[in-house]
C-alpha cells in the first residue's frame, strides 16, 4: 500500500528518529509512506477563533497536495493523508473538519489561495499512524512481530492532541484503548496509569518552563509509581517536555527517578526485528538501552 | 429580588465586550451555568490567578478587566475542559478569543530576545512555532 505522508517541521529536525523508525516499520508492514511534495507548516496549534480563516490556509495547502498527487497519478486512489506527529494530526484535522462543515469557508479559503492552480475540493482525509495500524488490525500486527517485547511494561502516553476535542480525536477521549492495544500487539504489557492524557504543558516549555517541569514530574512520577519501565508518545513536543526536560525535573524533585520516553515507532521497529538505524535508541535523552537490555530485549 | 441576590446592570460597553468575545470564539457564553467543571479538571489551574469558570463569569457580565488576568495566557488549549463541559461550551475557544483581543492590538506576550541561546538551541521547532503562534500577534 502507498499512502501520502505529511512529516511536519520537527520530524525533519530534532525528532528525525521518529520519522526514520516509523518509515522503516511501515515498510516492514508493507506500507510505503510517500512524502508530500512541497509540504508546508501544518499551521501548528490550530486556530480556535471563528473569524480568521487565513490561519487555515497552511493546512489546506497540505491537504490540496493529496488531491494533486492523485490527479497526477503519483498515488493511486488514496485520499488519506498520513501523519505521525500528534500536533500535526490535530491541526490538519481541525481545518479539514471545519471546511467539510462549511462550504462557504472552503470557498473563502480557495479565493485567497492565489499561488495554487487548482482549488482544494475537500476530499482529503487526515489519519494518524495508529489508525492505520488499527485498520490493519492489532491481531494482524501481532502476527508480524518477530521479537515480542515480553515483560516490558509500557505506559502509553496519549497527551492531548490524539484525543481532544472529541470530534477530532482518534479514540474516545475519556476511555481510549488504541495505544494499549498497540502495546499489547507488540507483546508488551500496557500499564494502567492515571496521567496518560494529562497535558505536558505544551509550548509553555519556551517561555514558562516551570509549568512544564511540574507537569512532567507529575506525569513521569505517576508512570513510575504504576510500574512502567518506560513511556511511549507520538508527539515531538510531549517527547521534548517529558524526555529532555527530565534534566530540570531531576534537579527540582529529589524523589524523581529518570524514566525513558520513546516514540512508539522505535519500539515497533524493535519488535519488527529492525536494526539500530530504525530503532535509534541512542537519540533519546534518557537512554532506553539499559532497561531494554535488562529485559533481554537488546544485546 | 430577595435575599443576597445582587443585581448587575450591564452597560452598553460591557454588552459590546461580551458580544466581541462571543463573535471571536463562536461560543454562546451566556449559557454557562457556572458549575465549575472546567476549573476542577484544568491541569493548569494552580498557575492561574482566576479560574476558567471565573473567566467565563467575567466575560458573561462584560467585565473587560478579565483581560488583565494571567489565566488566558496560562491556558495551553489542552481541551480537557472542552470535553467535559455539560453545556458543551468550549472554554479553550474563549481563552483564545481573549488572547486574540490583546494580540490583535499588537501586544505580544513573549519576546524571542528573552529566551537564552542555550535554550533556543535545545528547543524543538514545534515548541517555538507553537509558542509564537499562540502568544504573539
Amino acid at each position: 500500500m502507498k499512502i501520502p505522508y505529511y512529516p511536519g517541521c520537527t520530524l525533519k529536525t530534532t525528532a528525525d528518529y521518529f520519522e526514520t523508525s516509523a518509515i522503516a516499520s511501515a515498510k516492514a508492514l508493507g506500507i510505503e509512506m510517500v512524502e508530500l511534495p512541497d509540504w508546508n507548516c501544518c499551521g501548528v496549534v490550530g486556530s480556535l477563533t471563528s473569524d480568521d480563516l487565513i490561519r487555515h490556509l497552511a493546512p489546506v495547502r497540505n491537504m490540496l497536495r493529496v488531491e494533486e498527487m492523485n490527479a497526477r497519478g503519483d498515488i493511486e486512489n488514496e485520499n488519506r493523508l498520513l501523519t505521525l506527529c500528534s500536533m500535526c494530526y490535530n491541526t490538519l484535522q481541525r481545518t479539514n473538519a471545519r471546511i467539510k462543515q462549511s462550504s462557504e469557508d472552503l470557498e473563502s479559503i480557495n479565493n485567497i489561495m492565489y499561488l495554487e492552480e487548482e482549488p482544494y475540493k475537500g476530499t482529503t482525509e487526515v489519519v494518524h499512524f495508529f489508525q492505520l495500524l488499527e485498520e490493519m488490525g492489532f491481531d494482524e500486527l501481532a502476527k508480524k512481530i518477530v521479537k515480542p517485547l515480553k515483560g516490558l511494561k509500557i505506559a502509553p502516553y496519549y497527551g492531548c492532541m490524539l484525543l481532544r476535542p472529541e470530534e477530532l480525536g482518534i479514540d474516545k477521549p475519556d476511555d481510549p484503548t488504541i495505544m494499549e492495544n498497540f502495546v499489547e500487539s507488540l507483546g508488551a504489557d500496557a500499564v494502567q496509569w492515571n496521567a496518560r492524557s494529562i497535558c505536558c504543558g505544551s509550548y509553555h516549555t519556551v517561555s514558562n518552563k516551570e509549568i512544564v517541569v511540574k507537569l512532567a514530574y507529575e506525569i513521569l512520577h505517576n508512570a513510575r509509581k504504576c510500574g512502567a519501565d518506560l513511556l511511549i508518545t507520538s508527539c515531538p513536543l510531549c517527547a521534548f517536555n517529558l524526555d529532555n526536560r527530565q534534566e530540570e525535573v531531576e534537579a527540582q524533585y529529589l524523589d524523581f527517578e529518570p524514566i525513558p520516553v520513546l516514540y512508539f515507532s522505535q519500539l515497533l521497529a524493535l519488535a519488527l526485528g529492525l536494526g539500530v538505524e530504525a530503532t535509534a535508541f541512542d537519540k533519546n535523552y534518557i537512554d532506553p538501552r539499559p532497561i531494554l537490555k535488562k529485559k533481554g530485549l537488546l544485546k | 429580588m430577595t435575599g443576597n441576590v445582587k443585581k448587575i446592570k450591564l452597560t452598553d460597553r460591557s454588552v459590546e465586550f461580551l458580544r466581541q468575545v462571543e463573535e471571536i470564539s463562536g461560543e454562546e457564553i451566556t449559557v454557562c451555568e457556572q458549575c465549575g467543571t472546567c476549573s476542577g479538571g484544568c491541569p493548569f489551574v494552580e498557575e492561574m490567578d482566576i479560574t476558567p469558570s471565573q473567566i467565563m463569569r467575567k466575560v458573561m457580565i462584560g467585565q473587560e478587566d478579565v483581560l488583565q488576568s494571567r489565566t488566558m495566557w496560562i491556558c495551553a488549549s489542552c481541551f480537557t475542559c472542552t470535553i467535559r463541559c455539560p453545556r458543551k461550551l468550549d472554554v479553550s475557544k474563549v481563552a483564545e478569543a481573549l488572547r486574540q483581543i490583546e494580540l490583535r492590538l499588537a501586544i505580544d506576550e513573549i519576546d524571542l530576545n528573552d529566551i537564552s541561546e542555550n535554550e533556543l538551541e535545545k528547543l524543538p521547532t514545534i515548541a517555538i512555532v507553537g509558542a509564537y503562534r499562540k502568544l504573539t500577534g
